[in-house]
């Protein structure tokens, strides 16, 4: 079977600018993958070519086997998408809203009222049928729009910083959802902002400046990216110690962290001789191991330093 | 004793029936950066709202250096800046001009406005930006002017509700070093979150829930402090899930991670699902547990000592 997804050498320029330059990955069907960058770095413009609103002026995506560019209606058909500002009608009751974007899919009648049931009570919210929709706190709203866009059953969900905005609490929930969705087969395209939310992802594609700068597994990303090791060092004094340890060339990053200096250092610094430096410096810190976060390795891809 | 840059004593909010705050209580140095997390709806916008001195509480009281904020033509004003969820800056106004604006509206003396203006712009690398409209920013940069219009008075306490909420993480990482740059210089700093990885950056956090403090200390302390045990799991996906049912009460939270689950387990109930993980040829790693797994696991706590 083909992948869900298949972007080759894709580009897309506006006038002088390159919104995205030769990206190239596939999504396996079933995966959930994470696309990341910081604003400006591609990604709405790739999720807009993929969805079929948006031509390439270069190479090609292919998606749930339909090409983008020749047949984004096709496209359209098989795939659902739903943007942190998503839209629902606030004064309409839950089910008037499914009802509402049902009929935008072509669904009606007896077969949309069973959908509509189905799509409830998936998302949890068969209790809240009747209530209004504005009434409704956001990550319930979330929940609506994630169920308007599955009414159609689509091969392939779209989410485009569906979180944004919305407590650790019910963004658990939503992600148990997408991920209850996957395992039932439908392939996950998910951009975000927050790093901690990329770990939920299968696999992870990271752009800057409109190109594709890391892609594998969270693991991998960390082990190819963020080189030496991460300690943390408390102190009592970390702006102190951070300003000592910064300038230092066996010293590849020193961030103020909490009451301490979260610090990555070269692996040939052995943890003897920086134990040894970090109390010759300041006789209040101890250190203890940290872990390497996507954070790091977005800041590495991103600056372009290892 | 120093005196304290903020505090908040047993503050009550109530909006009709809902307790936005039950009684709640905490401290801030010269030079401390104080996270309070907690969900949406937790209080933390009506704690920040009192100690701004736009609403009164209905109880217990809030001071900024000793000064009670909601006083009539308090000194409170030129010593606090406050930065909401949704900072209003003039959309038509360049950045220049905002700053300019928000620097008349707190009586800034014209040599100080320039210099902190510059270094205000160079740290919130807007200097390239002084003739961009405000509303035609992105919101990391909207965001950055924002608190550059708060810091203009040079407060010696900020609040800040939610900053990087719908921030990207370059913008979000370069806005942490900046809140630690202020207050290696003594600011005080209290700010909101609801992200627990962004918890961890703070020197000293408050966890609130339901208008509480659930509990308070540094994060590294609150993390070595913790009793259960977090590990992830990873598998056939159908055997990795048929382990949690009987876990029963002792699963505080599970989480999707990349192919496996991360469980967060109530104290004493790792080696039991070792042993059924070995039994279902289910992988099982211990996790090093984050602030987050702390935060779940005291809700998971609380929920089942009410239940």
């Amino acid at each position: 079977m083909s992948d869900a997804i298949t972007v080759t050498a894709l580009g897309r320029t506006f006038g002088d600018f390159h919104a995205v330059r030769d990206v190239t990955f596939d999504v396996r069907r079933g995966e959930i993958f994470g696309y990341l960058g910081a604003n400006g770095a591609g990604k709405s413009t790739t999720i807009r070519i993929l969805c079929g609103l948006l031509a390439p002026t270069s190479g090609r995506a292919v998606v749930a086997d339909a090409d983008v560019a020749r047949d984004p209606e096709a496209v359209k058909r098989r795939i659902g998408y739903m943007s942190q500002k998503f839209s629902l009608y606030p004064d309409l009751t839950v089910r008037e809203n499914l009802d509402f974007f049902g009929g935008a899919y072509g669904l009606y009648g007896r077969r949309l009222r069973e959908k509509i049931d189905a799509v409830l009570a998936e998302v949890g919210l068969t209790a809240q049928r009747d209530a209004t929709t504005g009434s409704l706190p956001g990550g319930w709203q979330q929940r609506v729009a994630l169920g308007n866009s599955l009414l159609h059953d689509p091969d392939i969900l779209f989410l485009d910083e569906p979180t944004a905005g919305v407590d650790p609490a019910s963004r658990r929930e939503f992600l148990a959802l997408v991920r209850r969705r996957a395992r039932a087969g439908a392939t996950v395209f998910l951009t975000t902002h927050y790093l901690d939310e990329a770990e939920y992802c299968e696999r992870i594609g990271l752009m800057a400046a409109g190109r594709l700068v890391a892609l594998g597994t969270s693991a991998e990303l960390k082990a190819r990216h963020v080189p030496g090791r991460v300690l943390l060092a408390r102190t009592t004094r970390p702006a102190e110690l951070r300003a000592a340890l910064a300038p230092r060339p066996d010293v590849l990053a020193a961030q103020t962290w909490g009451s301490g200096v979260r610090l990555r250092v070269r692996p040939e610094l052995s943890p003897s001789a920086l134990a040894s430096l970090v109390t010759a410096l300041d006789a209040t810190a101890s250190l203890e191991p940290a872990e390497a976060s996507l954070d790091d390795v977005f800041a590495a891809v991103t600056t372009g330093a290892a | 004793m120093t005196a304290s840059a903020l505090e908040a004593t047993a503050l009550v909010q109530r909006f009709g029936d809902v307790e936005a705050l039950a009684g709640l209580s905490l401290t801030l140095a010269p030079g401390e950066l104080y996270g309070l997390v907690g969900p949406d709806g937790a209080g933390k916008t009506s704690a920040l709202r009192l100690l701004a001195g736009l609403a009164r509480p209905v109880a217990g009281t809030a001071r900024i250096e000793g000064l009670d904020p909601t006083a009539p033509r308090s000194h409170v004003r030129e010593i606090l800046g406050y930065m909401p969820q949704r900072y209003a800056l003039y959309g038509d106004l360049s950045v220049s001009e905002n700053l300019r604006f928000f620097a008349r509206l707190y009586g800034v003396e014209r040599e100080a406005f320039r210099e902190r203006r510059a270094r205000l712009l160079a740290i919130t690398r807007l200097e390239r930006f002084p003739d961009r409209r405000a509303d035609q920013l992105s919101g990391g940069m909207y965001k950055k002017l924002a608190l550059a219009c708060a810091l203009l008075h040079a407060p010696h306490v900020l609040l800040l509700d939610e900053p990087t909420n719908g921030v990207d993480p370059t913008s979000r990482m370069e806005l942490w070093d900046l809140l630690h740059e202020f207050v290696a210089d003594g600011m005080a700093v209290l700010v909101t979150t609801s992200y627990m990885d962004e918890a961890e950056r703070c020197a000293r956090v408050g966890l609130l829930d339901r208008g509480r403090l659930l509990i308070e200390g540094a994060p590294a302390d609150l993390v070595a402090a913790f009793q259960g045990a977090v590990a992830t799991l990873t598998g056939p996906i159908d055997r990795v899930e048929a382990l949690l049912p009987p876990l029963g009460h002792d699963l505080a939270a599970s989480t999707p991670r990349g192919q496996g689950l991360r469980v967060v387990l109530e104290p004493g109930a790792l080696p039991a699902l070792q042993a059924a993980a070995a039994a279902a040829g289910v992988h099982v790693e211990r996790a090093r547990p984050t602030f987050e797994d702390l935060f779940l696991e005291l809700l998971h706590a609380r929920a089942e000592a009410a239940a």
